[in-house]
């Protein structure tokens, strides 16, 4: 059947969760209507990665991108552009947030792509996750050819090596030399387990790829297989992505059928399968000892290294472990070759870095950028800027475990060891962008409150150490601060960096020891002056009422909840700040801006 | 159904059409048919099966990128078709049938040589000036 036109529906789940499954219905229940369902196609894709503006509705040939497509514009969609050949004008994107209405874009004009350089993300938002045909034609299980019959191990191994691929979970430990390990380890049986427990907060690159491209991973996990020498292998997923375990597991069931997965694959004589492990969402399963932990059916804890994973894994047996984006770089790594990839990044780090943006920020969505791209070419160009003219202040990498980048490193080139320098880290890829209204110290206190509730509470120092530090924040941010609080954190941060047992505690300090580092008078401010400069510290926060402004109106009087404000019509009104339970009700209200915070 | 290695690449070799003709990226001739109503109840509908039908056949697909477009304006020589080749001069041909589709995809995207006897005119030249 020749189909004349091609609809490509994002199938993310932020898109879905935006009515986009509806969407994908009403499309297909509309062509069916209007008598076209053999001339179109209507794929479910993977993500598209501008989900600021989802669903994404793409179509081809033409490359029509739409936005923010709702389900009853699917009847409009069919009718005009499937029928008569003519563009939904008003769906296509536009940058309408400039002055001037520009032209409809081209979709290679929008400056959301623009920078991008997609290698992990390839096929999201082109093929359809649910049918392996479609990634086989896009060279999907091409790479195999020399993996299974061409090259050994050690030329697997040295091809990745040659590649510059390091760890995409955060550390960027070279994945080659993890594998060349657990190739030489001495075990009968050996393991590759994928690390996709992806607990970073706004954090979900791990997901999407997985929703957009699970062959891609399965491919790389095969290739793992056989550089080490295994033949079974484990995803190692969280619960709560319950599509992304939908679609991985129909692609292991097709991978089975077409003889990719299993016995003797394509008549090479290597066996390889994988199965999915669920995790319960436990923040420390994303850890690598306490993973295996988990995997093997214990209570997810981990255990001091070494004996690192590569030589005593699973069941105590040699072990890769990967995150998925570093999975999912391998098949383009076999099929270009290593020159390839090592020619795009930075001196050490090589490829691209796939980022959640998240915060203030115009474009929320997924983005794959050169290693090296600066931070302000993501903000600005790709992200849009940051919204209502606001200031950028700092953005957070690396989540719980990561650091802010202040504004004064704006330009910054993005790789593992720039990043590491300034006291962050690259971590999976979730990327906060905050501006002028975010309090720093609230910020550390709340990535700090995270890793509380996470801490597994096996050693002492994560256990009892983030507690303490958690409090002290509090105290600081209730306006009961004391000045030796801030020496106190920085000796209590570095202490449990140097003792924790894992990666969990090791990193938990980081958010509030690099605020510290860049943003002391924010503290400071706290502390001794008993104020928040980004007015977001609630106990620091006091309305007043302008007297030369007020108008006497008594309208704050009336909305007033906890009847904090004395005043009649046409007489002095004032705020009893022991009243006042600091809800801005009045602030809103107030139409002449008479109440002010300070 | 177990693969070999021979049947893998069999396999992608025949999806790989089927993918390409959704894409736009890399196609530098075009063939864009008017779908108008006039050239709907013209037979624009068949116009097209059979561009892309021929051109799956003359393994055009890869080079070959197939638009519809509203109405042309032309409409007494409906079905119309504008064709896009780099290098010639982008021309509209009037009442193409499947015989004429034939010759147009083995005279022109493939020979590189105008059909004198079809041409009707060349685009507006806000169009032209736009590509």
């Amino acid at each position: 059947m020749a189909y004349k036109h091609y609809i490509l529906v994002c199938g993310g789940t932020a898109c879905e969760s935006n009515k986009g499954a509806e969407l994908f219905n009403r499309l297909n229940a509309e062509a069916e209507k209007q008598g076209v369902k053999d001339q179109v196609q209507i794929v479910k894709t993977g993500c598209f990665g501008f989900c600021e503006r989802g669903p994404i509705v793409k179509v081809l040939p033409e490359d029509s991108f739409y936005v923010s497509v709702k389900p009853e514009d699917a009847q409009e969609i069919i009718a005009e552009q499937i029928i008569k050949g003519r563009e939904v004008k008003r769906l296509l994107y536009s940058d309408d947030e400039t002055a001037v209405k520009k032209d409809i874009l081209a979709v290679e004009d929008i400056p959301f792509y623009q920078k991008q350089f997609r290698v992990v993300l390839r096929n999201c938002g082109a093929i359809n996750p649910e049918n392996i045909d479609e990634y086989i034609a896009r060279e999907g299980y091409a790479g195999l050819e020399r993996v299974l019959f061409e090259w050994n191990q050690e030329q697997l191994i040295e091809e990745v090596k040659k590649s510059g691929l390091r760890g995409r979970g955060g550390a960027g430990f070279p994945t080659w030399l993890k594998w060349d390990l657990a190739r030489k380890a001495v075990g009968d049986v050996k393991y590759v387990i994928c690390n996709a427990d992806e607990g970073d907060p706004g954090a979900y690159m791990d997901r999407s790829t997985i929703e957009g491209d699970p062959h891609s991973v399965i491919e790389g996990m095969i290739t793992a297989g056989k550089a080490i020498g295994s033949n079974q292998g484990y995803v190692y997923i969280r619960a709560e992505y319950p599509l992304a375990i939908e679609r991985l597991k129909i692609a292991i069931d097709q991978a089975r059928e077409y003889g990719l997965l299993g016995k003797n694959i394509l008549n090479s004589g290597f066996d390889f399968d994988i199965e999915i492990r669920l995790g319960a969402g436990a923040f420390v399963c994303g850890e690598e000892t306490a993973l295996l932990t988990s995997v093997e059916g214990a209570r997810g804890e981990p255990r001091p290294r070494p004996p690192y994973p590569a030589l005593k894994g699973l069941f105590g047996k040699p072990t890769v472990l990967n995150n998925v984006e570093t999975y999912a770089n391998i098949p383009q790594i076999i099929l270009n070759g290593a020159e390839w990839l090592s020619s795009i990044g930075t001196e050490r780090s090589k490829g691209t870095k796939v980022f959640a943006l998240g915060g203030k920020i115009k474009n929320t969505g997924l983005v794959e950028v050169p290693m090296g791209t600066t931070l302000r070419e993501i903000v600005e160009e790709i992200g849009g800027g940051i919204p209502n003219g606001k200031r950028f202040k700092a953005a957070q990498t690396g989540g719980p475990s990561g650091g802010c980048i202040p504004a004064k490193h704006f330009d910054i080139q993005i790789d593992y060891d720039n990043l590491t320098a300034i006291g962050s880290m690259m971590g999976s890829g979730g990327l906060i962008v905050m501006d002028e209204d975010n309090c720093m110290v609230d910020i550390a206190k709340y990535f700090l409150d995270f890793t509380v509730d996470e801490s597994c509470g096996k050693c002492t120092p994560c256990r009892v150490g983030t507690k303490r530090m958690y409090e002290i924040l509090e105290r600081i941010t209730n306006g009961n601060g004391k000045p030796e609080d801030i020496g106190k954190l920085e000796e209590l941060g570095y202490y449990i960096k140097e003792n924790a047992l894992c990666g969990l505690g090791q990193s938990a300090p980081n958010p509030v020891l690099s605020t510290l580092k860049y943003f002391k008078d924010e503290y400071e401010a706290h502390i001794n002056d008993k104020k928040c400069p980004a007015g977001q510290c609630k106990a620091l926060l006091n309305y007043e009422i302008l007297q030369d402004k007020c108008k006497r109106c008594s309208v704050c009087v009336r909305v007033c909840p906890t009847g904090a404000i004395e005043g009649t019509v046409k007489n002095p009104h004032y705020i009893h700040t022991e009243k006042c339970i600091k809800c801005g009700a009045c602030k809103e209200k107030c139409k002449f801006g008479a109440i002010v915070v300070r | 159904m177990a693969m070999s290695l021979d049947d893998l690449r069999k396999l992608r070799e025949a999806k790989k059409t089927d993918l390409r003709k959704r894409e736009a990226e890399g196609k530098e001739m075009q063939v864009i048919v008017g779908m108008g109503t006039c050239g709907i109840a013209a037979g624009a509908k068949q116009t097209l099966d059979a561009f892309i039908k021929g051109l799956e056949a003359h393994n055009l697909v890869d080079s070959t990128l197939v638009r519809q477009t509203g109405c042309m304006g032309l409409c007494h020589s409906e079905p119309t078709v504008e064709v896009v080749v780099p290098g010639m001069p982008t021309v509209i041909y009037g009442k193409v049938d499947e015989k004429v589709v034939n010759e147009i995809i083995q005279k022109h995207l493939i020979g590189k040589e105008l059909l004198s006897g079809y041409i009707l005119d060349k685009p507006a030249a806000d169009i032209l000036g736009a590509k």
